[in-house]
């Protein structure tokens, strides 16, 4: 909210004109008042390892998250050149792989990664699609300033929370809506399914079947999966609702089986088919896979789009977007050393305590290690285990990240966030929702914003300038 | 040479199938070395639901059984017309990268005995290198049937010092990926001299040498293979090449039945 | 619509009729319980009969006392009528057809949801009973009105009524059968007080006393209350209104069928084999095995229903 010289960001100055007027013992009931709308909409998650009836709700602040319009645009455009890149990428990867052949990423990075699907390799998804859904994460760390974090090219969630978040908002502040312009968000669930139909295979007919499938009611998603269908006004389906008839895969309803062109999957990638993946998935679609590399269905995201959302691929991303798209990346990648190269081993292994180590793979914001903020016995558990599998990690400096403030029983107070922008891609384009999910360490001083470890959402504005 | 080949098998359920599906890799490759004069496959109890290319470049064909069957049968024949190269299939085409084959899977895993073996035999990475490899192996597993089962990698055979076609070819992945070649499972009908009736079908393996490209060692009859050999399937492993691989619900105490006619026209 | 999702509507109501049922029966078993002077017990058998948890009450608990039944029926884990289960179960069903129901169906089932957990997390004395028993019927018929208040009258809103008519004629036929006797001529030793009790008790658990008295005033014995529970179409909780119902919502659904559908012609069969003929006839045919033979041609149907809509694959 403030800039570095402590005065009052440009984009802010309406909304602390009212904050200022507000009576804080009002604010503090509307913030009690947020969190019972969330509770009985149902706006929970499922909290693994568990029992059942633990739903949780991801703490909602109710201070809006402010980017000015032009800073959004800048920011936009940053956005659409990564999301061309990240599909080139994948098609590129699963058929010639020419960023390989011109030596910009060495074959290693591709042939020892897990995240490779072999089962990919030649297909053609309807429209050159890969990755329809992708999530970016980007910290802000001055004016104009961004850096990516992750690209989330599997299934990102959290879109949920941002619609829900700016309902609630509407509903407790109205008057707040009218003092600024605000960017509308709520047209995501039109424009996925859109970009979803204009994805479907080429045999389906003029209005393609759409239908999100879920792992089910105890997924730690599944309000969002419901409420995703509901709000694209199609069917929620599971792995046990479908089966291969007649080449395609069809879901049985009251009336029998009926074809389905475009699956939005919540499942992974592991799961999706136990015929040609894990057998023992209970969640997937027996031979999905072969009706797929058929041209019977477009699934979405496309089976093996993890290749670039890999943290180690994402040290490669300013390569990645220059050789794809022919221009500088306007987006800054954080630096990242890979401690699979002996020479950035050892310089991290000199500089743990300032360093922020990552899994390769992981996610969620476990198994990381935040150098600043560890005690020097985690310093010296990590470096063991990083020693046994450099392979496994990469580290990045700490970025100064903005602040922006949430309502603490003490006023306002500063607090570290980032932001998810959702990205739809389809043939027709790509369409970005003007925001995004605004994740925000609610302990101070802390730099996860993960909700699985005490991080909290809130609304983004973008503001029409 | 022209042969003519019928592949049929059979299942036999105690209690009906409720659902089933299966992949079939029965379709011969259209390659230099062999042209396909005519091929169908037919399938009774059940239904073809598609048919695409795997990565590999093998046809996949997946077929469902009828609903609550005890019965299945698929009938695979035609001709084929084989020109004889000295197993040289040639070069590398896609669509999967050549590195891949030198990825190693569960059955073709490099543990201690296919070390070893590989340490004994004076192999190298060139044709003559893979030809003693290839003695190597017959020597340290003999051919017998009825002893293996589907499921044993390189090393269980080797543990064993018995197996098939099957075995001798993991054992011969292992080693040569071990070596750094690019590697990989072929499935195919092989005509017999003494007898047109089969009741399986054969399995080599193929290894990438730099500027000859694929070529193939049939372990087991200890050559290269030649104009009775038709290429089916191929893979990193059996697993990935085998004729029928499927899952399916209820059909409990199945009985299998094989028979495979090769015989030249 | 997805097949699942019908199953799901289908016991979701069935579920939150279930749940209104129970809490009726604990409701009048209180009632009689605190009207009658010689303080028995047994009178807590026949609601358990009543409410088809009986048996699995004796193998969970040694005695049958009055708190241990309460308990039993409201907030027991191991009975799967209790008020807790079905409210559970209910909105279980419902998060699984959520995309089926509009917002307001789904926040009144969250909110009789999270209100019936939190007045059932501990023992309920005897003094907030009916404060429990009124908010958890009143927090039911919340969702019944946003049902009949927000939804379209399509496919969802058709296995909607067949849950919850299905679970409705079931329980009346229930009732009858734990009580049937009380009803018949040859007991009906008339203006007995403890006839008057049991036929109260009978017409108690079904909200049909006012209805009654309505129709008959002071007036009226077995043969008038069978006819009103069983016959009786303006009673929204007879037999006949249930199966009523049933016919229409199943008619919807087979409209576009070739063929009739086996769940509907089953249907038929019921009521115009059962239902059609009058009250002195079900007494010629015998009360008992009348209702034996609802139970099961009910029970026949319900499966059919899930057979002929795909519930299940």
């Amino acid at each position: 909210m403030w800039g570095d010289d402590d005065r009052l960001r440009e984009p802010y100055a309406r909304f602390h004109q009212w904050f200022r007027d507000e009576d804080p013992a009002r604010l503090r009931a509307k913030q009690r008042e947020a969190e019972n709308l969330f509770r009985l909409t149902g706006i929970t998650f499922n909290v693994y390892g568990r029992s059942e009836a633990e739903e949780r709700l991801i703490p909602f602040d109710i201070i809006p998250r402010i980017i000015s319009g032009h800073e959004w645009q800048k920011l936009a455009r940053g956005i659409e050149q990564r999301v061309r890149a990240i599909n080139a990428f994948i098609h590129d990867i699963y058929h010639k792989q020419e960023i390989v052949r011109a030596g910009r990423i060495p074959e290693e990075m591709i042939s020892r990664n897990d995240a490779f699907l072999p089962h990919m390799i030649g297909v053609e998804p309807p429209g050159g699609i890969y990755t329809h859904i992708i999530g970016i994460d980007i910290v802000r760390t001055g004016p104009g300033e961004f850096f990516v974090l992750e690209d989330n090219a599997r299934t990102p969630s959290g879109v949920s929370y941002m619609l829900e978040n700016r309902e609630t908002m509407l509903q407790m502040f109205p008057e707040l809506f009218s003092r600024n312009r605000v960017r509308p968000v709520q047209n995501y669930p039109t424009d996925l399914r859109r970009s979803l139909a204009a994805s479907a295979p080429t045999m389906a007919d003029g209005s393609p079947v759409v239908a999100v499938l879920t792992p089910g009611i105890y997924n730690s998603a599944y309000f969002e999966h419901a409420f995703l269908a509901d709000q694209m006004g199609v069917e929620l389906v599971e792995g046990h609702d479908l089966k291969v008839v007649d080449g395609r895969v069809a879901m049985r309803t009251t009336r029998g089986y009926k074809p389905i062109d475009v699956l939005y999957r919540r499942v992974d990638d592991d799961f999706l088919d136990p015929l040609n993946f894990n057998p023992k998935s209970q969640l997937g679609v027996p031979g999905i896979m072969d009706v797929y590399r058929a041209g019977g269905i477009t699934i979405a995201n496309a089976p093996g789009t993890g290749i670039a959302d890999d943290k180690a691929i994402y040290s490669y991303m300013p390569e990645i977007v220059e050789f794809y798209t022919g221009e500088r990346p306007l987006l800054k990648n954080v630096p990242t050393w890979r401690c699979s190269e002996p020479e950035d081993l050892a310089h991290v292994l000199d500089n743990l305590a300032d360093l922020v180590v990552k899994e390769v793979h992981g996610s969620g914001g476990y198994g990381m290690l935040i150098g600043p903020t560890a005690s020097k016995k985690d310093i010296s558990a990590f470096r063991a285990k990083l020693k046994a599998r450099p392979g496994n990690y990469i580290a990045q400096p700490t970025l100064s990240l903005s602040t922006v403030p949430i309502f603490s029983r003490q006023g306002l107070a500063p607090r570290h966030v980032d932001l998810r922008p959702f990205v739809l891609a389809s043939p027709r384009g790509i369409k970005i929702t003007p925001g995004g999910l605004t994740r925000v360490a609610l302990k101070k001083g802390s730099l996860v914003v993960n909700s699985s470890q005490g991080g909290g959402t809130k609304d983004t504005w973008v503001l029409e300038d | 040479m022209r042969l003519k080949i019928q592949h049929v098998t059979r299942y036999r359920f105690e209690t009906p199938v409720s659902y089933g599906l299966q992949q079939l890799r029965k379709t011969p490759k259209t390659t230099p070395q062999q042209q396909i004069i005519a091929w169908q496959t037919r399938v009774e109890h059940g239904r073809k639901e598609l048919a695409f290319e795997d990565y590999h470049h093998n046809t996949v064909e997946l077929i469902s059984f009828s609903r609550g069957t005890t019965e299945l049968s698929v009938i695979s024949e035609g001709e084929m017309e084989l020109t004889d190269t000295a197993g040289i299939v040639g070069p590398h085409r896609g669509p999967a990268p050549l590195w891949l084959y030198r990825r190693s899977t569960e059955l073709t895993r490099p543990r201690p005995r296919v070390r070893e073996l590989l340490r004994g035999s004076e192999a190298s990475p060139d044709l003559e290198g893979l030809h003693r490899l290839m003695r190597a192996i017959r020597d340290a597993v003999s051919y017998e049937t009825g002893i293996s089962h589907a499921g044993w990698s390189a090393e269980d055979a080797l543990e064993a010092g018995r197996g098939v076609c099957q075995d001798h070819t993991h054992i011969f992945l292992a080693c040569a990926r071990e070596m750094g070649l690019p590697a990989r499972y072929v499935s195919g009908y092989l005509m017999l001299d003494d007898s047109t009736s089969q009741d399986a079908m054969h399995a080599w393996a193929e290894a990438h040498i730099e500027n000859l490209g694929w070529v193939g060692f049939d372990v087991s009859n200890g050559i290269s293979p030649d104009v009775r050999y038709v290429r089916v399937a191929t893979g990193l492993d059996y697993a990935e090449a085998s004729p029928v691989t499927g899952m399916q619900t209820g059909g409990t105490g199945e009985a299998l039945a094989v028979r495979i006619d090769v015989a030249q026209q | 619509m997805l097949g699942k999702t019908a199953n799901g509507l289908f016991w979701m109501y069935r579920y939150l009729e279930r749940a209104e049922n129970t809490a009726r029966l604990i409701e009048t078993g209180q009632r009689i319980a605190l009207t009658r002077l010689d303080g028995s017990e047994e009178e807590w058998t026949s609601v358990l009969q009543s409410a088809r948890a009986l048996d699995a009450f004796r193998e969970h608990n040694e005695d049958l006392t009055k708190d241990a039944a309460i308990d039993w029926l409201l907030r027991a884990k191991a009975n799967p009528s209790s008020v807790l289960c079905c409210i559970e179960s209910a909105r279980q069903n419902a998060r699984m057809v959520r995309t089926a129901l509009t917002g307001e169906v789904w926040e009144a089932t969250n909110a009789a949801y999270m209100e019936t957990t939190k007045l059932l997390a501990r023992k309920v004395s005897e003094r907030d009973l009916p404060h429990v028993l009124r908010s958890i019927r009143q927090h039911t018929a919340l969702v019944r009105g946003m049902t009949h208040g927000t939804m379209l009258r399509n496919e969802i809103y058709d296995f909607v009524r067949l849950g919850t008519f299905l679970e409705r004629a079931d329980n009346t036929a229930r009732i009858l059968d734990v009580k049937y006797y009380v009803l018949l001529p040859s007991a009906s030793a008339v203006g007995t007080s403890l006839d008057n009790v049991q036929w109260e008790t009978i017409l108690r658990s079904l909200s049909a006393r006012g209805g009654f008295r309505m129709e008959h005033g002071a007036g009226g014995g077995p043969l008038e209350i069978t006819h009103f529970l069983i016959l009786d179409r303006r009673m929204p909780r007879s037999l006949a209104f249930c199966v009523r119902k049933l016919r229409e919502n199943l008619r919807y659904l087979d409209d576009d069928t070739p063929g009739m559908m086996p769940s509907l012609r089953q249907l038929n069969h019921l009521e115009g084999t059962y239902l059609t003929h009058d009250i002195n006839a079900i007494f010629d045919y015998g009360l008992h095995e009348f209702i034996q033979k609802i139970l099961q041609l009910l029970a026949e149907i319900s499966h059919q229903i899930e057979i002929d809509f795909r519930f299940y694959e």
